[in-house]
């Protein structure tokens, strides 16, 4: 299979072995001092207008999500009118970034959406385990991007990954971002709760983006750890160095976890301050997330009327 | 393509504090004018604002100041350890209670950022006083026995008497703490002389003992110059002598308590090397960069004022340095994202101008980011000298200011050698991913501090304090208390 | 040396008392000697019998002196301190073959009835014992690890000063001696001593078996002479880290403090001492120590969490 990595870094994909070099030699991070930065920039204080436009901006990059077996067309019908127009009540909000559904729900989805500018992404891959053959996993991809995915949001081996099997989870991402085609972008998912280090996240990074991924994206949002801050600013940090080091734009998605439009902004600042304003667009940085769109929607009130909006006067889907 | 994502100002409210137009000196319980009736002005050096007036003390006061003192040693010295403990929790209790008052009023007086003082300062004042509290009454188990002539007794050891301390302006109620907690809680009372120029948080840290209900006399604090911290270390009934401030001074000190019994500990200048080897982790390598010496403008005794880096990662590192240093934010102190504060004074100002242009003239690197100065005020750009050697003055002398001399070694003998090659012996940092290296270079620096993979971290419990001219004794801990205690 | 003719009429063989300086014997630089005699109660001025010449150190010597002493600071500080203990141990054990030699020379240079100049003598042997002992212990006792508050570790550890000039107790001239040295030693400094002025010998004696006992050279390093002579450029010496004054009057003392501030030397100031056989305390170690604190992250082991 011919190698996707478009740049000089490449040749450090050719094994388990250069990989393994490779991927070792990249800096180690301190866990306090990570989450110390995290935390550090966490206490930025954002006002006035720079609020409004950071909830409008965070409202544009959410990727609205339901991962549930209990889904149905119904339901996925109500996410997609509510990602198109997310505030009836203020025909100014901004639509959201993209729904996030099943492979078998695109197509609900795609028609909920139709006409937008919202995108529709399918989680794939034997989500969230994983735990499936290749040609499965690939069928799971090209099934969803023929029913008009946009965005796959593929997993990748975490077993293969903890087991030092590279060269593994490198060709699996790769293959299945030649099964994405030319239409639909890719995002990786390393379950970061289940990688566990910063390091093997530092890690899981590069190698997502020397395969080819489009966006690096923190979890599943099924495990007990998701996105937080200091995980986030890690892989702010790897698309960072990789497009220094490469010319590439990597996008970054955090997902799982974040609820309010306070730890969303804390986010943006991350965003800001580490990758810099070049991701502050949701064409490189989205939020996977579902109830977090609500909260936004409730502060943007606020911030319009300044009065504490309440949970009746946001849809519930 | 988005709007420049911009933080609006969030300035702190100064409404929390009430600066009174004059303040007097804290003697023996009482706010009280200066013998001779003089007083000066502070200012806010992010503003040039007078914010108030201060007492200028005289010798006379000195010596009003030390008898209140010596009066009150003999029954603060004789209450039983668990009741002087008592007054240390109180005035622990006090402090967290008006941490948010005493930060913008620290950060009014100083300069220096709000997010510091409300996220470093405060909590460490009180923090501190917690700690010391509780070793009043837990004195005989420090391991510090009473020297009698059948040698080593073990028996309770005695304080001193009365303190006189003189603390410096870069963390004007911190190092009030670091002195009166210990001093306090064994027994001891204490005479105290806040900087001239940051004499507020002193005086209301003096409020703060009347709250408490602290016998009179047990602190006092005289506010003056140079000239009254001169008096106060030379003023005979004056059993012990604190000092923290710039080596000169303490050699000065050291000269004036000669031949007397007065004990002494000083707390003196540095020249900090922080050395990043190549298997940093790199991005927190630059975090400690920052924090090494953009903390407080680089106004910290301990700063990373000198970077070592391995020669083969230097251009990396420099890049991603000057990267990090363009998203730090100059101005108003008391803005809550600020980052950058002011200088506390105009000849500290004049001084760290001097030396950044010396370091020019001397053939050295100069860089800053884009960064507008305020028009009113003392300030100055975050910047790093490159191309720095040993012989540099950039690399000698103590800047006390947001400046950066980086310099390269090629192993780890090389690092330790530079790092090692200067008079001051206070702080170093270490960055590796290999323990045994953190552990080996760490037995050879000849420094007091010595931070891994950190920086410019403080805590109560852990001693401070330097090697060589760096001065001598141990401020926190359990090695702290030793200051005070006649053993 | 005052010992007689014996009666068969062979004449002895006087010692040459020499100082001692990077392991190595040399005379004064300066070529000059002064005369030593015994001292006896009836005969505190000094004026007894001439015992012998001893090198009056000049300036020069005490810069070689502190040339060699820090010289051979690196290897005693890097030493183990189990390994600085044996050493101290080998110090009693060559002592003790020599006792009777040094009870004769306290004897005549104290003016000792020689049951008392040998309680002197079995003191300071036993004292080198003591410190011997005390070499891998006083980290421990004066050391230790700091509970943090956050996710920090860090342990503080005493480290020697480094060169320490040790001006040695004037009347006690071995005992004494002992009582300063070895403690300075103990932790790792290296030292630069000034004997007594006036009964130099028994310290110059020590050197020969301080050369015997594993001590490395230029740790100890011995010099005699006018004490306020040798001891001003030492006290002002930037290569010097620390200064004993137990030898020192008042006046000496205090011009020595203020010598020494130059360069910020601690300073250990003169304290009376009735009696050198009674218990020391760890004092004149820890008045030689510096306390080092090294701080490492701990933090989670994994990415666990968030603070937010």
């Amino acid at each position: 299979m011919p190698t996707t990595a478009p740049h000089a870094l490449s040749d450090v994909t050719a094994s388990d072995a250069t990989l393994r070099r490779f991927l070792h030699g990249l800096p180690g991070v301190d866990t306090v001092g990570l989450e110390a930065r995290a935390a550090s920039l966490g206490t930025r204080s954002i006002k006035t207008t720079a609020k409004a436009y950071a909830i409008d901006l965070a409202i544009s990059m959410v990727d609205l999500t339901t991962l549930e077996g209990a889904d149905t067309p119904g339901k996925v019908r109500a996410l997609g009118a509510k990602a198109v127009r997310p505030d009836p009540s203020d025909r100014t909000a901004p639509s959201t970034a993209a729904v996030c559904v099943y492979p078998d729900m695109v197509a609900a989805a795609k028609e909920a959406v139709a006409g937008s500018g919202v995108k529709v992404a399918s989680v794939a891959t034997a989500f969230p385990a994983g735990r499936a053959p290749l040609a499965v996993k690939l069928a799971d991809v090209r099934e969803a991007v023929a029913a008009g995915a946009d965005e796959i949001d593929m997993v990748i081996d975490r077993g293969a990954f903890l087991a030092g099997n590279y060269r593994k989870v490198y060709d699996e991402i790769t293959a299945v971002k030649e099964a994405c085609g030319t239409s639909a972008r890719l995002k990786v998912i390393f379950e970061t709760g289940e990688l566990s280090t910063y390091d093997n996240i530092r890690r899981a990074s590069w190698l997502g983006m020397l395969a080819g991924a489009d966006f690096i994206k923190t979890s599943t949002g099924k495990v007990a750890v998701n996105a937080t801050p200091a995980n986030t600013l890690l892989m702010l940090e790897a698309v960072r160095d990789f497009r220094a080091q490469t010319g590439v734009q990597i996008g970054v998605k955090p997902a799982g976890g974040i609820r309010t439009s306070k730890d969303a902004l804390k986010f943006l600042v991350l965003v800001n301050e580490t990758a810099g304003e070049d991701w502050l667009d949701n064409h490189w940085f989205r939020f996977g997330a579902s109830s977090l769109l609500n909260d936004l929607l409730m502060q943007r009130q606020k911030l319009a009327t300044g009065r504490y909006s309440g949970p009746d006067y946001v849809t519930v889907d | 393509m988005a709007p420049v994502f911009e933080y609006a100002p969030a300035p702190e409210s100064r409404a929390v504090v009430d600066i009174a137009p004059s303040y007097g000196l804290f003697i023996d319980g009482e706010f009280t004018e200066a013998a001779d009736g003089k007083v000066f002005k502070t200012l806010s050096p992010a503003t040039e604002e007078v914010l108030s007036e201060v007492a200028e003390a005289t010798e006379a006061d000195v010596d009003r100041a030390v008898a209140a003192a010596r009066r009150a040693f003999e029954k603060w010295s004789a209450l039983p350890g668990s009741e002087r403990a008592k007054y240390l929790f109180r005035i622990a209790r006090i402090i967290q209670e008006r941490s948010r008052e005493l930060a913008v009023l620290e950060t009014l007086d100083n300069g220096k950022p709000i997010r510091e003082t409300r996220d470093a300062d405060l909590p460490l004042v009180a923090a501190h006083f917690f700690y010391y509290a509780g070793w009043a009454d837990k004195l005989d188990h420090a391991g510090f026995g009473r020297r009698t002539t059948e040698g080593h007794s073990g028996a309770n050891p005695r304080p001193l008497g009365v303190a006189g301390q003189v603390i410096p302006w870069n963390f004007p109620l911190l190092m009030l703490a670091w002195k009166i907690a210990p001093a306090l809680a064994t027994g001891n009372t204490v005479v105290l002389k806040p900087a001239e120029t940051t004499p507020l948080s002193a005086l209301f840290f003096a409020d703060i003992c009347r709250q408490a209900g602290l016998p009179k006399g047990v602190v006092n604090i005289l506010t003056g110059d140079g000239r009254a911290g001169a008096a106060l270390v030379a003023h005979p009934d004056v059993d012990k002598v604190a000092f923290t401030g710039s080596t000169a001074v303490g050699k000065q000190i050291a000269r004036t308590v000669a031949g007397t019994d007065k004990k002494l500990t000083l707390e003196l200048g540095g020249k900090g090397a922080n050395i990043v080897f190549d298997d940093a982790p790199v991005d927190q390598a630059v975090e400690g960069i920052v924090t090494g010496i953009f903390f407080n403008q680089g106004q910290v005794c301990c700063a990373g004022s000198r970077l070592l880096v391995q020669e083969s990662i230097h251009d990396e590192l420099l890049d991603s340095l000057k990267r990090r240093l363009a998203t730090l934010r100059l101005g108003d102190p008391l803005d809550k994202n600020t980052d950058i504060g002011a200088i506390n004074s105009a000849e500290q100002l004049a001084r760290i101008t001097a030396l950044a242009e010396q370091g020019e003239a001397e053939g050295a690197v100069r860089w800053s980011p884009a960064c507008e100065l305020p028009s009113d005020g003392y300030w100055f750009a975050p910047t790093l000298f490159t191309g720095v050697t040993q012989a540099h003055t950039i690399a000698r002398d103590e800047i006390f200011g947001p400046v950066l001399s980086v310099l390269t070694f090629r192993t780890p003998d090389e690092a330790v050698a530079k790092a090692n090659n200067t008079p001051y012996g206070l702080s170093a940092g270490i960055w590796t991913e290999k323990g045994s290296r953190i552990l080996a270079v760490a037995n050879k620096l000849r420094a007091g501090v010595i931070w891994s993979n950190t920086f410019n971290k403080f805590d109560p419990t852990s001693p401070f304090g330097g090697y060589k001219e760096s001065g001598f004794g141990r401020e926190g801990g359990r090695h702290g208390l030793e200051a005070y205690l006649d053993v | 040396m005052s010992d007689k003719p014996e009666k068969h009429g062979r004449l002895s063989v006087f010692k040459t008392y020499k100082l001692y300086v990077g392991g190595k014997f040399p005379r004064s630089e300066s070529g000059r000697v002064y005369e030593v005699t015994a001292s006896s109660a009836a005969d505190a001025a000094g004026k007894g019998d001439w015992l012998a010449n001893a090198p009056l150190a000049s300036r020069k010597d005490a810069r070689d002196a502190v040339v060699a002493a820090r010289k051979a600071f690196g290897g005693w500080s890097g030493a183990t301190a189990y390994n600085r203990g044996q050493v101290l141990y080998r110090v009693a054990e060559m002592l003790e073959g020599r006792r009777e030699q040094y009870v004769r020379e306290v004897a005549q240079a104290e003016g000792l009835s020689r049951a008392r100049a040998a309680d002197q003598v079995d003191a300071a042997i036993d004292r080198w014992v003591w410190y011997a002992g005390w070499t891998d212990k006083i980290a421990q006792v004066v050391g230790g690890g700091n509970p943090v508050a956050g996710p920090f570790f860090n342990l503080s550890s005493p480290e020697p000063t480094g060169v320490v000039a040790v001006l040695a107790p004037q009347e006690s001239s071995f005992l004494g001696l002992v009582s300063v040295l070895a403690p300075v030693i103990a932790t790792g400094n290296t030292a630069v001593v000034i004997a007594s002025e006036r009964s130099p010998l028994p310290a110059l004696s020590l050197g020969e078996v301080l050369a015997t006992s594993d001590v490395p050279g230029g740790v100890v390093n011995i010099l005699s002479g006018r004490t306020a002579e040798i001891a001003a450029p030492l006290a002002a010496h930037r290569d010097v880290n620390a200064i004993d004054l137990a030898g020192a009057d008042e006046a000496l003392a205090k011009e020595l403090e203020i010598a020494a501030a130059d360069n910020l030397k601690r300073v250990l100031r003169p304290q009376p001492v009735d009696d050198w056989t009674a218990m020391p305390g760890i004092e004149r170690m820890t008045a030689f120590l510096e306390t080092k604190t090294v701080w490492h992250p701990t933090g989670a082991l994994g990415a666990s969490g968030s603070s937010y």
